[in-house]
């Protein structure tokens, strides 16, 4: 039974702990939103010379080549410490696109940049409010360009490129890479529930793209969200482990009635839950890092029980660090409001709660009739 | 990551099997049943041949020393024969009290002449043994016990009445744990005992349980004499002897048994509601996911405290999570499963009643899995002390003599 993080993970989880600890202390994050600055540059240099962005991509393009299971960690991490950097959009989503679906000179011409930080990608698939579906995409591509409107685009201001899944000629859904900085394109930044993953509507009018030739079809976007939503699950085990902690450092050192508010019997039970919903999110989520690794015909299950147990245990932990911290959690300066702002980006991102337990039950109804057959 | 055993684990599992294949029926979809029925004296004989085979082949006692006839083996096999066994029709075990708490702590705190003349017939199944810790008044709160032990001459003299005894009526011995001393605070005036169940003055009697079944016994003790050799430690380390003893049942205490997520998703796919299947509902959907959450976070947790096993680790109270979570989900989809049924779901008849009428009878059992071996409640507080380092509360009887610990209802 080896169920766990290999060794060398494990030795380079403690790696890169220690970097995020060092370099964000609290406060760093919040002040970098103050500044005004689109996103931290710095940072975004130094986890490019670590190696980390490039972690999960192959040698061949650039990357380290450690696999998934090494990016999950980093994804833990991450939602740990809430660098305020592009990360999951451009490694998670647009990194991930084109290593599935793109052509060899595609991943030649792309993926060094992103391992490199030189580039930066993202997704987009919303256009506006609900949860994904064929329907829901009104974006065409026709001979070469892309006409429609995406929001919300997840660090869409500082984004070279953007994955965008449209509408082709046939009618079928299919994802195209397109340069955010061409003409045909206007991005404006609106205002984000999530502070480190700030948001922007982009307008495609006849902008040019290239077709991704292996994302034949709807299923090609299923499948990338699937992925991700394991690696998002694991930023929210990261921020409800951040967040537990918070609240449990605050309760052990905050006195009411002549004791700490750690000793007081609703505080213990509170958080004790909130410990077991993190612990059971953890073991899922480590499920659905197994299964994105061997690429296993659990993935969509593994996905959707990871995503819907790290979300609702990130709200969970969220949502009581700030009533642990009593009036304190809920200034600005306390940075509580920054994992509870990010609970709810991930609850929604790759659609809702409610979509991922539809997809969940149907993949187990179809589970079901292929052992019944 | 991956679920495979290492080189050693995989042939002790085809060891494990070899010897179940030789000496047990593969269960199958025929051989399945809902209900568990209580646990009758007749049943013993059965259980007391099987632990015998188990222990003669060396698949009992894994963590026991040779010497007493066990295996000085891994907990990692302990887990992986009983994950083997389970795939068998076998009768069901009934000495975990004996060779996983009893014997163990006798091994520990009990002198030469107690292991050696304890530990192969527990270990054989020829005694059985069982566990006189709770009390009417004494239930979390363990240490505020009653049951006295009076020294008189060689002997202990033992008045009071203990309660939740599994298998006392079949049982040859027990653990008891007395107060000797009530001028002092509740944890120092306690003392352990070996008990011979046939001594004189002690009845056993079931309690029915709301379910109508009987699966727990309570035991009056009136006037039972029991020789100072029998003690088990000093005299006042009752509740050290104690606490040796529930250490060791923390890795036995696992998963509340009765219906999960795929038998309320079976039910489900056999159910209409409002003419479509029930199970295209949407507040069917929102439970069946989050049970299913539920299901597959504890599987894994299972798996990743079977990976610290196997690295050489030791599990800690991280294990409550299992029992915790299990009992509630048990109970919420024992209720979800009668819900389910309409106008019908009273009827517990099995012509009615899908599944030989499980989900009704988990209904009824349901709440003692919440209570039995630590209570959701005192579980919230190990998790909250012992893995998040939350201080202790306040036990203001702590430092009081027992005798001046106010009482309430008794």
């Amino acid at each position: 039974m080896n169920f766990d993080f290999s060794e060398d993970v494990t030795a380079m989880r403690e790696e890169v702990n220690r970097f995020l600890t060092e370099r964000l202390p609290t406060g760093a994050v919040r002040h970098q939103i103050e500044s005004g600055a689109p996103m931290d540059r710095e940072l975004w240099s130094e986890l490019a010379s670590m190696g980390w962005l490039g972690a999960g991509i192959p040698e061949s393009f650039g990357g380290a080549g450690l696999g998934h299971e090494t990016l999950c960690m980093i994804a833990e991490e991450l939602g740990r410490a809430l660098p305020f950097a592009p990360f999951s959009s451009s490694i998670f989503l647009a990194a991930q696109a084109i290593l599935e679906y793109g052509s060899d000179a595609q991943k030649q011409d792309y993926l060094p940049g992103l391992a490199d930080g030189s580039r930066i990608g993202t997704f987009a698939l919303a256009e506006g409010n609900g949860d994904p579906s064929p329907d829901s995409v009104s974006t065409v591509f026709t001979a070469g360009k892309l006409t429609g409107k995406k929001l919300p685009v997840f660090d869409g201001a500082v984004a070279d490129f953007a994955v965008v899944a449209a509408r082709g000629a046939a009618g079928g859904i299919g994802l195209h890479i397109a340069d955010l900085t061409a003409p045909g394109v206007a991005r404006e930044h609106v205002a984000s529930l999530d502070l480190t993953r700030p948001a922007a509507v982009v307008t495609f009018t006849a902008a040019p793209a290239e077709f991704l030739p292996l994302a034949g079809d709807w299923s090609a976007v299923t499948r990338l969200l699937d992925q991700a939503a394991i690696l998002f699950a694991f930023e929210a085990v990261g921020g409800a482990q951040a967040a537990l902690a918070m609240a449990l450092d605050y309760a052990k050192s905050r006195y009411a009635f002549g004791r700490p508010l750690a000793a007081l019997q609703a505080l213990k039970h509170k958080l004790a839950d909130i410990y077991v919903g993190v612990e059971l999110a953890r073991s899922n989520a480590y499920f659905g890092a197994w299964a994105l690794e061997a690429d296993a015909p659990e993935l969509q299950a593994a996905a959707a029980a990871a995503r819907l147990s790290a979300n609702e245990a990130f709200f969970e932990a969220a949502k009581e660090n700030i009533q642990v911290h009593g009036g304190m959690g809920f200034t600005w300066e306390s940075d509580c409001h920054l994992y509870y702002r990010r609970a709810k980006q991930l609850a929604g991102n790759l659609g809702s709660a409610r979509y991922w337990r539809n997809r969940l039950i149907d993949r187990l109804l179809t589970q079901n009739e292929t052992e019944a057959a | 990551m991956d679920f495979n055993d290492t080189p050693e684990e995989a042939e002790f599992r085809a060891e494990a099997r070899a010897f179940l294949d030789a000496n047990a029926v593969l269960k199958s979809e025929n051989t399945r049943t809902y209900r568990s029925r209580a646990f009758n004296p007749e049943d013993v004989a059965l259980s007391k041949a099987w632990q015998a085979k188990k222990a003669a082949a060396g698949f009992a006692g894994f963590h026991w020393p040779k010497k007493y006839g066990g295996r000085e083996g891994t907990q990692m096999q302990a887990i992986i024969f009983a994950q083997e066994e389970e795939k068998y029709l076998v009768p069901p075990g009934i000495f975990n009290q004996g060779v996983g708490m009893a014997l163990p702590t006798i091994m520990s705190c009990g002198t030469q002449e107690q292991i050696d003349r304890y530990a192969r017939p527990a270990l054989f199944g020829e005694e059985v043994w069982c566990q006189l810790f709770s009390e009417p008044a004494a239930g979390s709160d363990l240490a505020g016990l009653r049951t006295r032990a009076a020294k008189d001459g060689d002997d202990w003299l033992i008045n009071g009445q203990k309660v939740w005894t599994s298998n006392a009526h079949f049982s040859q011995f027990a653990m008891l744990v007395a107060r000797s001393n009530p001028d002092v605070p509740k944890h120092q005036g306690l003392t352990f005992f070996i008990l011979d169940m046939a001594t004189p003055g002690v009845e056993v009697r079931r309690i029915k349980q709301i379910s109508g079944t009987s699966n727990f016994c309570e035991v009056f003790l009136t006037d039972v004499r029991i020789p100072d050799s029998q003690r088990l430690g000093a005299v006042g380390d009752g509740w050290k002897v104690a606490m040796t003893m529930l250490a060791n049942e923390r890795h036995t205490v696992g998963q509340a048994e009765g219906p999960d997520f795929d038998d309320i998703f079976r039910l489900v796919k056999l159910l209409t509601l409002d003419d479509a299947p029930a199970v295209n509902d949407s507040a069917v959907r929102e439970k069946l996911a989050n049970w299913y959450c539920q299901a597959q976070g504890l599987k894994y947790t299972r798996l990743r405290m079977q990976t610290a096993l196997s690295r050489g680790k030791t599990p800690g109270p991280e294990a409550s999570i299992a029992k915790l979570v299990s009992a509630t989900k048990l109970q919420e989809i024992a209720a979800f499963g009668v819900d389910m049924l309409g106008q019908a779901g009273a009827v517990m008849e099995s012509e009615t009643a899908p599944f030989d009428a499980w989900f009704q009878h988990a209904l009824l059992y349901a709440p003692g899995k919440r209570i039995a071996g630590g209570t959701d409640e005192i579980l919230r507080n190990i998790i909250a002390e012992r893995v998040l380092k939350m201080p202790a509360d306040v036990r203001v009887d702590k430092d009081m003599p027992f005798n001046k610990i106010p009482v309430g209802l008794r």
